[in-house]
């Protein structure tokens, strides 16, 4: 299992928990299991959303490694100037 | 349509055109003379991007009719370096990296050359209200303003 | 990944080559958006409402048609329907469909044969308006009876009885707020308010489209990026991606305002309807009126602190105005406000809400200066009234490697506290001040993109290389990657032409944004020049008849290694690009990725600002700009990036602001009324770029080119602040609002 922690706006999804447990060993498999056990946030993961794993951002890297110690935060979606 | 016929030089060259009385001269420098250098930042003088010299004299190209360069001297950013051989303002903005995007260099070069003819030798602060009618947003105006300075010196040695 | 810093020593990364696209820049060779033209080409104008809200009743072009030399008419029936609500967003914003959101929506276009006649032919589009009542102030937009402008694109999700122009709700932190605030000495709470900017490029928007009868369309733009531009382009239009060919231009200028699309699509529709090419520029009226502003921002920030200036809990409320359609920005800024302490109590909310304004676009950091100005001022506040040096306080707050941020992920290696010191030791710092002088510190953050990135380069049979990317340049990219690339197979940098291909002839590349650009095409870049070195050795190999893994490169040449090590001579990449063709063929090198590991990057800067008591009026004295760059490829670009930030973020601070009327119209839509600093405003920016590099590139690049706008609103507003004794909390700060502070 691998914690995620949910960003404060998209805790109604999560009954108000501000970390979720998931089974994933990569980032493909975070999302997915995040929109199977939390259906709320399926329309924020479908608009677009990352994932910091260890500190990094990942925006769109399916295969990412994940590991039950691994650090890993759902974030917006972000783009630059 | 009753156009005008100009009979005019630009940057040395004999150049006649056809223009409406309400078209400017950037008008017809970019779209009939295909001298597209000077650039239409803003259409109402605010920005410089268009400058060229007119007997010598700094304007703003956007706010010159056409009509009205009859028989002047127009000089533009093409005719700046002499050949193959840059202008010392031109070397010195590209060796201090005194541009980013490069949309204002044109009309920069026009004007500071227009500076370093009438003033030689520029406070660092006569250089930056002299390029106040040019904008740019890149660069925070720093590296122009040394690379100016730079070529008023080179210029005065030289 | 390895760092190559490490365990090398760069010949050409870290020098200050000439930029490869420089002689072409100042001789005005460079051809930007405005300067193509095409055989038969026509002239295309947008026809926009001079209404800030009102319901498009009907639109008759017929009299427009029907004067000569007019060739085609489109309105929004011209478009196809957009997939997903940011593209429909888009789509809308590009041109209104039942309702005229803001002053200056795009309502109709036509194409003629001459400018004149297409703008005759505006006169001559009949639209007849319902006018409806409009909002265009945060204040106003949140308030119950507010004008509506779009009920169903209320936040999803919001609670019962939320403004239904409230869009996107945020909120990031973590800790326990009210234990924290209850450790504090003293807590402050102060409320503060920005206003709209614009990005402010000096090259207006403008494009050449052509669209054939197949269908196949080629389109000439000034963007930041050219694949999104065609992936847009081609959804509002309903054609495949391969049916559409787009080709950057020069880009005067962007800042995050070229990231998306406005008169593009409409002459492509244009195009498609006349069966010509069509030309539009926009005027620099229209790029006031309809290209992307910033939101403007409302800010409640309360902060607590020891009397020894540890922060003990920080809690922000952001409301962001960002026009007239939903907006995410509010996350970013809410993430950014504190991103640079290391907090235990720590909180972000806020909501984005809809106005009759432009759509807002990407600026520079987009929401990060927002965000941080007001907890940055507040701070200093705080600073003044504990006694404490503000430096000392940001010093003993910093974020470092370790630190859980405030918007949730724990750092990696950064380098705020290594710039703090360099900012606390220079000489700038600790030069005295006269009377009616202030000096000003900051913070600023910005997180770095990575994204989708394609390089390929081919060795060319006299030795030289010809790399290909996809990435408009904007401020000299074409130099640094040229650099990467020549110090990667070890030739002069003038052997390598470094080119920025259309989006048939090189893979997608997500846009120049994010700061993305030296560290992912220079990564791929890299990537690419090690594919084409593995070949060349392998037919150096095939040549000595050895083991591929026995040839090594080293300095532009492939040796023998190992047990084979002096046993050949050295081939050199000239050599063996010489005879390709009977070594096996054409020598390619390629790669593409998806970047990520970018790393964060914080600046701080520092402002000395003299004000005059009797007017008001501030001139900003000195300029110290201190950042964390990774490693500086081309230091004299990453300068000019550092320079270039402050100097826009000083405009924010200073003097630059929409200002929309009563009735809801843009009242200073241009560069004399919305006054953008000018060489005068300025002294020089000093630039201090510090390397710390990042483990995720492997020369160690960092972004630079957004984090510097960040700091100089609160840099710039803090030392106004100490020159007059009294504190300013809004933005801008033009004499005449100044001088109310002092008087009042």
């Amino acid at each position: 299992m691998v914690k995620v922690t949910i960003w404060g706006s998209l805790r109604a999804a999560t009954d108000g928990a501000a970390e979720v447990e998931v089974e994933a060993q990569n980032f493909k498999q975070v999302m997915s299991e995040l929109e199977r056990n939390y259906p709320g946030l399926q329309a924020q993961i479908a608009a677009g959303a990352s994932l910091a794993i260890d500190g990094k951002i990942y925006r769109e890297a399916w295969f990412t490694p994940v590991y039950p110690d691994s650090e890993v935060v759902l974030m917006p979606f972000m783009v630059g100037g | 349509m009753n156009k005008i016929h100009v009979t005019t030089t630009v940057n040395g060259d004999p150049v006649e055109y056809l223009c409406e009385p309400q078209e400017t001269l950037l008008d017809v420098l970019r779209n009939q003379l295909r001298l597209t250098g000077a650039k239409e930042g803003c259409g109402t003088g605010d920005c410089g991007a268009c400058s060229v010299t007119l007997n010598g004299r700094l304007v703003c190209s956007c706010l010159v009719l056409a009509a009205e360069a009859g028989g002047q001297e127009v000089a533009t950013v093409e005719g700046i370096a002499d050949g193959d051989n840059l202008h010392i303002l031109q070397k010195k903005i590209l060796e201090h990296a005194a541009l980013q995007c490069g949309v204002c260099t044109p009309g920069i070069l026009v004007a500071a050359k227009a500076l370093l003819e009438k003033h030689p030798d520029p406070t660092e602060v006569e250089a930056r209200y002299w390029l106040a009618g040019n904008l740019c947003r890149c660069t925070g105006y720093d590296k122009i303003i040394t690379a100016v300075m730079d070529a008023a010196a080179e210029m005065r040695g030289a | 990944m390895a760092l190559d810093t490490e365990k090398r020593e760069f010949k050409i990364i870290g020098t200050r080559p000439l930029r490869p696209d420089g002689i072409d820049k100042v001789t005005g060779r460079a051809l930007y958006g405005a300067d193509m033209v095409a055989p038969g080409m026509l002239e295309g104008k947008i026809l926009r409402s001079p209404h800030a809200h009102a319901r498009i009743v009907s639109i008759d072009a017929s009299a427009a048609l029907a004067l000569q030399g007019v060739k085609a008419v489109v309105t929004a029936s011209d478009f196809s329907e957009a997939k997903g609500e940011l593209m429909q967003n888009i789509l809308e914003n590009c041109m209104a469909q039942d309702k005229a959101l803001y002053h200056g929506h795009a309502v109709a276009a036509v194409a003629a044969t001459s400018e004149t006649i297409a703008k005759q032919a505006l006169k001559l589009i009949k639209v007849d308006y319902e006018v409806l009542p409009h909002v265009t102030e945060i204040e106003d937009a949140v308030k119950p009876d507010a004008p509506v402008l779009r009920p169903d694109r209320r936040a999803k999700g919001a609670p019962e009885g939320t403004p239904a122009n409230i869009t996107n709700l945020s909120n990031f932190g973590h800790g326990d707020l009210e234990a924290g605030f209850a450790k504090a000495d003293l807590i402050i709470e102060r409320s503060f308010r920005t206003e709209s900017t614009h990005q402010g490029y000096i090259e207006p928007h403008a494009c050449l489209a052509s669209m054939g009868p197949d269908g196949k369309a080629d389109l000439w733009c000034c963007t930041q990026g050219h694949y999104a531009v065609r992936d847009m382009c081609a959804s509002f239009l309903g054609m495949s991606l391969s049916q559409l060919r787009v080709t950057a231009s020069e880009i005067g200028g962007g800042f995050g305002g070229k990231t998306v699309v406005f008169i593009e699509p409409v002459a492509l529709a244009l195009s498609r309807k006349a069966g010509k090419p069509v030309k539009m520029a926009m005027t620099r009226e229209e790029v006031f009126k309809a290209s992307g502003p910033t939101p403007s921002s409302l800010a409640d920030i309360k902060i607590g602190m020891t009397k020894g200036g540890k922060i003990t809990a920080a809690h922000a409320k952001l409301r962001f105005q960002g026009g007239a359609f939903p907006s995410g920005t509010i996350d970013l800024g809410a993430m950014c406000a504190f991103a640079a302490y290391d907090l235990e109590a720590v909180r972000a909310e806020g909501f984005n809400v809809m106005t009759n304004r432009p759509r807002e676009a990407a600026y520079r950091a987009p929401g990060a200066p927002i965000g941080v100005y007001p907890v940055e001022a507040l701070i200093d506040e705080l600073c003044i009234e504990l006694g404490l040096d503000p430096l000392d306080v940001r010093l003993l707050n910093a974020a470092d490697k370790g630190t859980k941020s405030s918007y949730g992920p724990t750092f990696e290696a950064i380098g705020l506290k290594a710039t703090l010191e360099a900012a606390k030791a220079h000489r700038h710092y600790n030069t005295p001040l006269g009377p009616n002088q202030g000096r000003g510190v900051s913070c600023g953050f910005w997180f770095n993109f990575g994204g989708s990135t394609s390089v390929s380069m081919s060795v060319n049979d006299d030795g030289t290389v010809a790399v290909t990317e996809g990435n408009p340049d904007i401020g000299g990219s074409r130099a640094s990657v040229g650099m990467m690339a020549a110090e990667e197979l070890g030739i002069p940098y003038e052997n390598i032409r470094t080119i920025v291909a259309d989006t048939n002839s090189i893979g997608f590349n997500d846009p120049t944004h994010g700061s993305r650009v030296t560290f992912s095409v220079g990564l791929a870049t890299i990537e690419a020049a090690r594919d084409a070195i593995k070949k060349m050795c392998t037919r150096v190999a095939k040549i000595w008849d050895i083991d591929p893994d026995a040839v090594m490169w080293e300095d532009g040449h492939a040796r023998p290694a190992g047990e084979n090590a002096g046993n050949y001579e050295p081939m050199s990449l000239a050599e063996i690009a010489a005879i390709a063709s009977k070594t096996g063929g054409p020598i390619a090198g390629h790669y593409e990725v998806n970047a990520d590991s970018a790393g964060v990057s914080f600046g701080v800067h520092l402002a000395d600002i003299e004000v005059d008591p009797e007017t008001g009026f501030s001139t900003v004295l000195r300029y110290t700009v201190f950042q964390d760059a990774g490693k500086a490829i081309h230091p004299a670009y990453v300068e000019g990036q550092m320079q270039g930030g402050a100097a826009q973020g000083i405009g924010w601070a200073m003097n630059e602001e929409y200002i929309y009327g009563k009735d809801g119209l843009l009242q200073n839509a241009g560069f004399l009324d919305y006054r953008i600093p000018v060489a005068s405003d300025l002294p020089p920016i000093e630039a201090v770029i510090l390397e710390i590099p990042n483990p995720g590139h492997p020369y160690g690049v960092r972004g630079v080119g957004e984090t510097a706008i960040v700091p100089p609103l609160a840099a710039v507003s803090n030392a106004v602040s100490r020159a007059i004794g009294k504190r300013m909390r809004a933005l801008p700060m033009s004499p005449p609002k100044i001088l109310k502070v002092i008087k009042g």
